[in-house]
């Protein structure tokens, strides 16, 4: 029998990659806000657009997974995050469901609002979507205002286990240290974007110009803010589980990094590879592969993240008002027998990347050019 | 108290809410994939047909402007457990979220991989892999659906689950017992053939239109025939399924067949209401007539629920004060009464109290005494949160409509299947030429989508006030919200669902207007090339 514990951090691992998959996915939302600055160019918007659109279906399936895969594993995460930080998720919610209407409508006859109406929508999902969730994964390192007590169940005029900050979820966004993640993210997102366009679109000189513009800039500005986030999160205080409850620890994170040195190299080697693919693309004029270095590289460093957050006996939701609620893999987790039983189904993962791949190469092996996004025969964005 | 009641209304309307209009594409996407992938099939192994290849593509642009809007609504509804169901989400999460994890693994994924293939690889790919994308997508759909009903299916027959008092939650102990639950195979099969039906509707319905307005007539003809068996194939399984669904309600959830038919005082030999109105002053306190009018088939609800026709079935009443019955093989069988639950509820509540405090002190004699009292009394568990039993009784006007409603109209697609294929199928085409029957056609659509629904009131609504049955009821699920926050969020839902289902219908009307020509234009397929 597998130990309640190797299936617990088995589950986190499962998380951290479907995190990792994600923020690379929000090449997508990063596309998103830049497609209202092309408001002249019709034609290079359609490019974007449809190049893009090719892709939204599997940035928000992996969303919804995402909160399918922690509601499974770690219910008790999905019950206190989601109920008590409501208007967090409630915005981040809105802004995807503006978006899953948005690429089919925006040109389809009839579609009541305009297409410029359908394209701010885009663009309020790639911004909004892409902080906020920055916003949500922040506070696995600077905390959430929370409590937790069971026994509240029996408790029949108010029964609920998980209390929050009246604020509920508000304050989270206002938090400096939250906001830096999410920003981080989104210029990623932007710069991902970026690169995903000059690998995808062919026979447009102009837009081409403007996306290794786009690199440059977003990139720069990606790497400064990435730079403080990690500055701020190596020498936060976190906390850490002893035989007495949680205990506040100066330096929490970086001493994680310092205890896991695979995680360390994990996180070194992602930093490497995003700068190679950003300066591959940026020095060597034609070279359009910058993706395949930055992707794998962003996704490496979320990887390590998720580590830092939640082993070496750190409670990944800290609780900033009653500490011994914070909530660890091992105490929010679900049964041994539901992890046992899922790590089972989680073996077909490998089919189903390995189909998503081969999807992927064999609708990217003709770039989008300007001639197909005139193409009425085409299904078009 | 009056803030907990209030969260928990709003937290109801605003999931109602989002699963009704996530019930309107749903179906559609469910049976228009099928009904796209029989079509292109066809396209293929017919010489490549460009007749076929029109057909296919029209129906593929309605469910790609359906599909966008249901999408939209699903994600809603997964993650509203969490953000309005909190209590719901730590208290089952354990065996509620493994089936979400799974549909998301094996469904979500196929589906969207492949249905860009299927919108975008005409011209990227070559017609096989591309008719495979179609039917994965359908494919995938329908497995989305398997996952989410076995789920729904075991909040309403909760099983291979034990509580675990040291955790405060219930926690899986067979897989197999939750995913191949009868009530969840049911379930699903009755489910996705009404999605069936529904999409077979809605292409009979606009070929319809079509011969009204003598466009597209070959196309239309083409269509109705497809769309009229796989119909007409869904409307027997729901019909089928459903029979097989009222005897699982019969057994495991008797206070919602007894609010299905109005029943408040049951019998051998149980008569069923095959049309009725409900006396409004009637309420399980009053001796009131439930009806002011009905019409009654003999037997019917003995023999519908249980198979014979001689059988109890237990009215309101009966369950509320304790039913005593002799089976057929002659043993007495005496249920608790709701106020005895109520009871045992309230008991296995103070044994999980005694529980805690036992653990809190390292009592193990303690914790072991207090876990064989809670199991003694698990199975009432939930009833120890009701104030009196007349609470464990759905709203029985809406249950009683909503299960006649569905009938009703279930009976008339059955026709409606059978003479739309019949008439498709003579010659000289008489549906070309009726209007009766073309309108009719056209009627149906709208009458579809309310049985739709209604079956789902029926479900729902039937099990109040259980989330899951006999264990947790609504008003213990809910997150530690205000009134005025999930007030303003259902109100913000309502506004945006409706500005989109507007888009959507608009979009959708638009597209059937211009026909399938204008999808369906010059430029060869790659099938075509590969024949010149």
């Amino acid at each position: 029998m597998i130990a309640l514990e190797t299936l617990q951090a088995y589950w986190w691992l499962i998380i951290a990659v479907l995190g990792a998959a994600l923020v690379f996915l929000l090449f997508v939302q990063g596309g998103q806000t830049m497609l209202l600055s092309h408001a002249a160019d019709r034609s290079g918007r359609a490019m974007l657009v449809n190049t893009l659109g090719r892709k939204w279906e599997l940035s928000f399936t992996t969303l919804v997974v995402f909160g399918g895969a922690f509601f499974a594993s770690f219910p008790l995460f999905y019950s206190t995050s989601f109920g008590g930080a409501y208007w967090l998720w409630m915005l981040i919610l809105f802004s995807f469901v503006i978006q899953a209407v948005s690429y089919e409508y925006r040109r389809k006859p009839g579609n009541l609002y305009g297409c410029e109406t359908y394209d701010i929508f885009l663009f309020i999902n790639g911004s909004v979507g892409s902080v906020l969730l920055g916003v949500a994964v922040g506070m696995m390192f600077f905390g959430a205002e929370f409590t937790v007590s069971k026994t509240n169940i029996l408790d029949a005029s108010a029964p609920v286990i998980s209390q929050w900050a009246p604020t509920r979820g508000l304050e989270a966004i206002a938090c400096w240290q939250n906001l830096l993640l999410g920003f981080t993210i989104l210029f990623l997102a932007r710069t991902q974007a970026a690169l995903y366009f000059l690998l995808t679109i062919t026979d447009a000189p102009d837009l081409e110009r403007r996306n290794r513009r786009r690199v440059l800039v977003n990139g720069l500005i990606f790497v400064v803010l990435f730079l403080a986030f990690t500055g701020v999160l190596l020498t936060t205080t976190g906390l850490t589980q002893t035989e007495v409850g949680f205990m506040p620890e100066p330096y929490k994170y970086f001493n994680n990094l310092m205890a896991m040195p695979v995680v360390a190299v994990m996180f070194l080697l992602g930093v490497v590879l995003v700068l190679a693919g950003l300066g591959l693309t940026i020095f060597r004029p034609g070279y359009r592969s910058g993706i395949w270095f930055t992707g794998p590289g962003s996704a490496l460093v979320v990887v390590a993240l998720f580590c830092l957050a939640g082993f070496n006996n750190t409670p990944y939701y800290p609780s900033l008002i009653d500490l011994d609620s914070s909530l660890t893999i091992a105490n929010s987790s679900s049964s041994h027998f539901t992890l046992e039983t899922m790590s089972w189904v989680s073996l077909a993962v490998p089919f189903v990347v390995a189909y998503i791949a081969y999807v992927w190469h064999a609708m990217t092996r003709k770039p989008i050019t300007p001639a197909e996004v005139k193409d009425p025969a085409e299904h078009l964005y | 108290m009056n803030d907990l009641i209030s969260v928990v209304d709003w937290s109801r309307w605003q999931f109602a809410l989002t699963a009704m209009y996530h019930w309107l594409f749903v179906p559609l996407t469910l049976g228009l994939s099928v009904i796209v992938a029989i079509m292109e099939t066809i396209y293929y192994r017919r010489g490549r047909s460009r007749e076929w290849l029109s057909a296919t593509k029209f129906w593929m642009l309605l469910f790609g402007i359906n599909f966008a809007l249901g999408v939209a609504t699903g994600i809603i509804l997964e993650f509203e457990f969490g953000t309005n169901w909190s209590n719901y989400s730590w208290f089952v999460g354990d065996i509620f979220g493994a089936p979400l994890a799974v549909e998301g693994i094996f469904a979500f994924f196929m589906e969207s991989t492949f249905i860009a293939v299927m919108f975008f690889g005409w011209t990227k790919v070559s017609p096989r892999f591309h008719l495979a994308a179609t039917w994965l997508t359908a494919i995938g759909a329908s497995i989305s659906a398997l996952w989410i009903l076995v789920a729904n299916a075991w909040m309403q027959y909760p099983v291979g689950m034990e509580f675990d008092p040291a955790q405060m939650r219930n926690v899986m102990d067979s897989f197999a017992e939750v995913a191949l639950s009868p009530v969840a195979i049911h379930k699903f099969i009755h489910s996705v053939m009404s999605g069936w039906t529904l999409s077979g509707v809605f292409v009979v319905g606009i070929s319809c239109w079509f011969l009204l307005k003598k466009r597209h007539e070959s196309m239309a003809l083409r269509s109705i025939k497809v769309g009229g068996w796989v119909g007409l194939a869904g409307i027997l399984l729901t019909l089928w399924s459903g029979d097989s669904s009222s005897v699982d309600v019969a057994k495991v959830q008797p206070m919602k067949l007894a609010a299905m038919e109005g029943l408040y005082d049951g019998s051998r030999g149980q008569a069923i209401t095959a049309f009725g109105i409900l006396n409004p002053a009637k309420t399980v306190d009053n001796d009131e007539d439930p009806f002011l009018f009905d019409i009654s088939i003999p037997y019917g609800l003995s023999f519908l629920a249980t198979h014979d026709m001689d059988a109890f079935v237990p009215g309101i009443n009966d369950l509320i004060n304790g039913v005593t019955d002799i089976t057929a093989s002659g043993d007495t069988v005496r249920t608790l009464s709701y106020a005895e639950r109520i009871e045992a509820g309230r008991r296995s509540h103070e044994a999980l109290r005694r529980f805690d405090v036992a653990m809190a002190s390292g009592d193990a004699a303690g914790m072991e005494a207090a876990r064989e009292a809670i199991k003694a009394d698990y199975p009432s568990f939930g009833f120890g949160y009701l104030d009196s039993p007349s609470e464990a009784v759905p709203p029985v006007a809406l249950t009683f409509y909503a299960f006649h409603v569905m009938v009703i109209l279930g009976g008339w697609l059955l026709l409606f299947f059978a003479a739309a294929l019949f008439l498709a199928y003579r010659k000289p085409a008489p549906l070309k030429g009726s209007r009766v029957v073309q309108w009719l056609g056209m009627i149906t659509i709208p009458l579809v989508w309310v049985c739709s629904q209604s079956g789902w009131i029926v479900a729902e609504v039937g099990r109040q006030p259980w989330v899951i049955q006999n264990l947790m009821p609504t008003r213990a699920a809910i997150s530690d919200l205000n009134p005025s926050t999930v007030m303003l969020t259902f109100w913000l839902f309502a506004l945006i669902f409706t500005a989109l289902l507007a888009a959507e219908i608009s979009i959708m009307l638009k597209a059937i207007a211009r026909g399938p020509e204008d999808h369906d234009h010059s430029t060869p397929s790659p099938s075509v090339s590969i024949k010149k």
